[in-house]
């Protein structure tokens, strides 16, 4: 019976972290993460994760600050925020955001305010998203180490 | 001259103030009293103008012309027709005089009539009227009133005195002098009349009134004429004046009258106007010409000239009226104008070009940028293909399987090889590139190059070294473009020659004569500013080889973009054509030359003159003490003054079986003063080497402890390159082939940190030790700002067995590396504060020197005290591994360039990182 739900799960938890794969949320590196994720750290990919949440959160929040004065907007700080960002995102594997980082840093370059906050919302966005999707994923997880089963390895290729 | 002065004003008001045609001051004072007239006394307005007469005439001949010609004639009867009405206004004036004294007379008789009548109608009744008052009726009415009113009394008094003498007596004597009155105004009636008959008569002479207008007529004629820049002339058909009105004033009577112009005047146009005036002459039509006089006379002069034929009544031309205007000043202005107007257009027509260009310049600046642009995106795309390839290579394959990722990987680094020259080119190209100015000695640069060229040397060659005594020993410049050039050279040579000898000269030149002028002004400004006097040098420097030579057809365009010497060369031995084209650009960047000589299947050598700054020569030696010093005992002078250097292959070698492409394992051999110790420390000096790396491992596992004392006592051992190798070949020779090549299989990597890992943990407490080769294990520092890289980089380490200090910025990097001794630094290369790319810099600067001077003045605070110093020098150039987002501004070239190693593309993954560990560890 546990068995059978752990292989539920497990399968279930394969196809989840594959379609993440496939919708762009992740890429490779989030596979680097979770080979680095061993019994010294359990927790490695979910602690690197919720930081790098809580610096999208802050970032994004100083952004939009500097960005919600028309006329002056501090681009320079913009600019290192949005460095901040993509270089974290990159790091965690979390494509999706760095996709928009990546136009977001051209918006900046150009000192396009327009773009940036569109640039912004939806980083914000893909940020929010991918978090709740990566929430799902670690419930998924512990579920399965709750069951007593093991995280399956998934290859993405 | 008043009027004079009146025109100036005028004139002054839009005109500029014409200078007179002639000058003042020449005509002889005889001359001028003969040219004087007096003006006539009647001519008011004249009075006060003295009146030069220019005219010269013939007077015997004038009058006869004016006879004779129809203008002539005309003119005489316009004045005559002028008199007549004149005379005909004056008798009609008189005439109605005539007429109103007539009419006066009339009156006066009616009148007195009048009052003789009256005298008979009331003789009883006189009355004291004067003859001669006009009263209106009104007044009459009014005294006949008046008189109605008082006739009581008058008539009282009048029937009183009537009858008496007294009153009679008195009425005639009344009307006696009435009458004289009256008869007395006739008189004088009468003498005007006579005196206006008189006056009339004496008016009535024409002649002399002719003579007065003609007078007059000419006297206005002067006065508009007489400052006008006018000549007027009359000419017989044999082109000889008649008449001249204002002539060059030294010129007489005699001089002129007569003459034709050509006889007159002597020099440039005078001919011309003769001629024309005999052309006008002859076609018998006015016209008008504009001639440039240049004569002794009056030196350059244009004038506008109009001239007209003269006919006589018969109709036969007797000559010319020529009528000359001096308009120097107008053509001279005219052609002034011309000229702005010419250079107007000229400078439209280049402002337009100008702009044309700009528009070019900045399309092309667009396509270069584009070009840039569309490089990286394929960069980053194709090196994720070539690392996956890399990767592919370390797994199982079989044979075939293995040759076509062969294949696919050097075809895949040349595209990329082409993309860092097309960036590296585009750089320079649109200016983006600066030069840095930096102390670097030229022999370690020289070295460096070739040791690392000799790390990778796939072939049987010999590179050597050889520098002029007369080379400094420090000079400044661009030490990372010259490596750039240098080592882009070197390869290239290696590339071509198959067996022999490739290597660099170095030697001092004077001046070259292309740029004399602008020697000094390579990089000059920042360096002057340091109160150094500097001087220049230029360093001629060889890249030879005894390759397979290069055609002459084919030298010119070696140098061009894409360009090979041949089809068959890019063929054969592959590249991007870019290369001695950004070598090229690089040196013409920095101020120099660089040119190639080559003979087919002799060798070429390719030559580059660059001009450097000298440093203060006691700024040297103070440096070389503190080097001496902290030094070993090794004699340094010799090392840094060391002018020959060879890298010999080392056949059989146990390596050289060792596989494919893994024969990078030459030892130094030094011809000159040959020192082991230094042979270790030029080694430990280059960390992609890989006996420098097998040192490492040696000292790691305490084993070979008499070879770390080596590195501290002076004792020489001629052998020790040859045990180090053995020493290699026991201890690692499993993982040597791994460890060895840039490829190095995964399984090997693991393998080694594993061992590592154990070394290191038994190791744990001494690690704390501060010794310089005591550290057990490998010290890693990670520069990076960004906490999540930091946190996943650091878990990356642990797993490969490793921890690692962290910097936050590249100030913090300074001041760890400057506290602490690394083996290995991984620098990212944008971060606040100071960017990886300057605190590389600033590290090698200080590896170059011994000191942080250049840190210190970029304004990092660093608290080091002489000792720490000493003991801290570095003898070995520290491994610095840029991490780069693969954007514009990180690109690989530029971590080259500023002295990092190598560079991890991010997102960083267990796998670059474990290869950039094998590579550049133990």
């Amino acid at each position: 019976m546990n068995t059978i739900v752990v292989a539920q799960l497990q399968r279930q938890f394969q196809d989840y972290i594959v379609s993440l794969y496939q919708q762009g949320f992740l890429d490779n590196q989030f596979s680097e993460l979770r080979k680095l994720q061993d019994e010294g750290t359990p927790d490695f990919v979910a602690e690197v994760v919720s930081l790098f949440f809580d610096d999208c959160s802050k970032l994004i929040n100083t952004m939009s600050i500097s960005l919600e004065r028309p006329d002056n907007v501090d681009f320079k700080q913009v600019d290192s925020g949005v460095h901040q960002l993509k270089g974290s995102s990159s790091s965690v594997g979390a494509r999706r955001v760095k996709n928009v980082c990546i136009s977001f840093k051209e918006c900046c370059d150009v000192q396009n305010r327009e773009g940036c906050l569109r640039c912004l919302q939806q980083v914000d966005y893909e940020y929010k998203m991918l978090k709740t999707k990566l929430q799902d994923l670690f419930n998924l997880e512990k579920q399965i180490l709750q069951a007593g089963g093991t995280i399956p390895q998934v290859d993405i290729n | 001259m008043v009027c004079e002065m009146e025109t100036d004003q005028i004139e002054e008001m839009d005109v500029e103030v014409l200078s007179s045609m002639w000058p003042e001051d020449v005509g002889t004072e005889a001359d001028k009293q003969f040219n004087v007239e007096k003006p006539a006394g009647d001519l008011d307005t004249l009075k006060e103008v003295t009146i030069e007469t220019r005219t010269i005439a013939d007077m015997t001949r004038l009058p006869n012309l004016l006879n004779s010609t129809h203008q002539g004639s005309s003119q005489l009867t316009n004045l005559v027709k002028q008199w007549e009405y004149m005379q005909d206004n004056a008798v009609r004036l008189l005439k109605e005089e005539l007429k109103n004294l007539d009419r006066q007379r009339e009156e006066a008789e009616a009148k007195e009539l009048k009052i003789i009548e009256e005298y008979k109608f009331e003789s009883n009744e006189p009355e004291n009227v004067p003859v001669l008052d006009e009263t209106s009726d009104l007044f009459r009415r009014f005294r006949q009133k008046k008189r109605d009113a008082l006739v009581d009394s008058k008539k009282i008094e009048i029937y009183e005195e009537f009858d008496t003498v007294a009153y009679w007596k008195q009425k005639a004597l009344s009307l006696e002098k009435m009458l004289e009155a009256s008869t007395e105004r006739e008189r004088r009636l009468m003498e005007k009349l006579s005196e206006s008959l008189k006056t009339m008569e004496s008016q009535s002479a024409p002649v002399q009134e002719l003579t007065q207008n003609l007078k007059r007529a000419e006297g206005f004629l002067h006065f508009i004429l007489q400052n006008a820049p006018i000549v007027m002339g009359h000419q017989d058909k044999d082109l000889r004046y008649l008449f001249i009105y204002n002539k060059y004033p030294s010129l007489r009577e005699q001089d002129i009258l007569g003459k034709t112009d050509v006889e007159i005047f002597h020099g440039g146009g005078v001919k011309e106007s003769e001629d024309f005036k005999r052309e006008v002459l002859e076609k018998g039509k006015a016209s008008k010409r504009e001639i440039t006089f240049t004569t002794d006379l009056f030196g350059s002069k244009t004038f506008l000239i109009y001239v007209e034929p003269v006919y006589n009544k018969a109709g036969e031309k007797i000559g010319i009226n020529y009528m000359g205007m001096e308009v120097t000043d107008q053509v001279v202005k005219r052609e002034k104008m011309a000229k702005l107007r010419e250079d107007n257009a000229v400078r439209k027509a280049m402002e337009s070009e100008l702009n044309k260009t700009i528009h070019i310049t900045e399309e092309t600046m667009r396509a270069k940028q584009m070009l840039a642009t569309m490089s990286h995106e394929i960069r980053s795309p194709l090196s994720g293909v070539v690392g996956m390839a890399e990767i592919l290579s370390t797994t199982k394959l079989d044979k075939e399987q293995r040759q076509l990722l062969n294949v696919m990987i050097s075809s895949g680094d040349l595209v990329l090889q082409l993309i860092n020259d097309i960036l590296d080119l585009s750089k320079v190209e649109s200016g983006v590139m600066r030069l840095e100015a930096t102390k670097f000695r030229p022999r370690e640069v020289v070295k460096h190059v070739l040791q690392t060229a000799a790390a990778s040397l796939k072939k049987s060659l010999t590179l050597e070294g050889n520098i002029a005594d007369d080379v400094p020993i420090e000079v400044v410049g661009d030490v990372l473009r010259i490596r750039q050039i240098l080592t882009n050279l070197i390869s290239n040579a290696i590339k071509f020659t198959h067996e022999g000898n490739v290597g660099i000269k170095l030697q001092v030149i004077s001046e070259p004569s292309f740029v004399r002028d602008n020697a000094l002004n390579a990089d000059t400004e920042e360096h002057e500013q340091n109160g150094l006097t500097e001087t220049s040098v230029w360093i001629c420097c060889d890249v030879w080889d005894t390759g397979i030579g290069i055609p002459e057809n084919a030298l010119p365009c070696l140098f061009k973009k894409y360009m090979q010497a041949s089809a068959d060369h890019a063929r054969k031995y592959g590249g991007t054509g870019l290369g001695l084209a950004i070598c090229k650009q690089l040196v013409e960047l920095m101020g120099g030359q660089l040119t190639v000589t080559s003979r087919v299947s002799e060798g070429s050598t390719f030559t580059f003159i660059l001009p450097y700054k000298v440093g203060r020569s006691d700024d040297y030696s103070d440096d070389q003490d503190e080097f001496s010093d902290m030094a070993d005992q090794q004699s340094e002078p010799d090392d840094t003054a060391e002018g020959y250097f060879q890298f010999k292959p080392l056949l059989g070698s146990i390596y050289s079986n060792g596989g494919p492409g893994i024969s990078n394992d030459f030892l130094p051999h030094k011809v000159m003063l040959t020192s082991p110790i230094k042979l270790i420390n030029g080694f430990v000096a280059d960390p992609s080497n890989n006996t420098g790396q097998s040192e490492m491992l040696q000292l790691e596992n305490g084993g070979y402890m008499d070879e770390s004392k080596l590195e501290t006592s002076s004792g020489h051992c001629p052998e020790s390159a040859h045990q180090y190798e053995n020493g290699n070949g026991r201890c690692f020779s499993k993982e040597s082939e791994s460890c060895s090549s840039s490829q190095a299989s995964s399984e090997g990597g693991t393998l080694e940190m594993e061992s590592e890992l154990t070394v290191s943990s038994h190791r744990e407490e001494e690690k704390a030790e501060t010794e310089v080769k005591e550290t057990s294990k490998p010290k890693i520092l990670l520069v990076e700002d960004n906490k999540i890289n930091i946190m996943v980089a650091k878990s990356m380490m642990k797993q490969l067995g490793h921890t690692m200090d962290i910097a936050n910025n590249g100030v913090e990097a300074i001041t760890a590396i400057n506290s602490s001794s690394y083996d290995l630094v991984l620098m990212d290369v944008c971060m606040p504060v100071l960017d990886g790319l300057k605190a590389t810099r600033l590290i090698r600067s200080y590896e170059e020197t011994g000191n942080w001077n250049a840190a210190i003045e970029a304004g990092v605070d660093i608290s080091t005290s002489e000792n720490e110093q000493v003991c801290m020098r570095p003898t070995n150039r520290l491994p610095i591994i840029a991490m780069t987002a693969n954007t514009l501004a990180e690109s690989s070239e530029e971590c080259y360039a500023n002295g990092m190693d190598s560079f991890i593309s991010k997102p960083v993954t267990l796998q670059k990182l474990r290869e950039c560990l094998q590579q550049y560890l133990h």
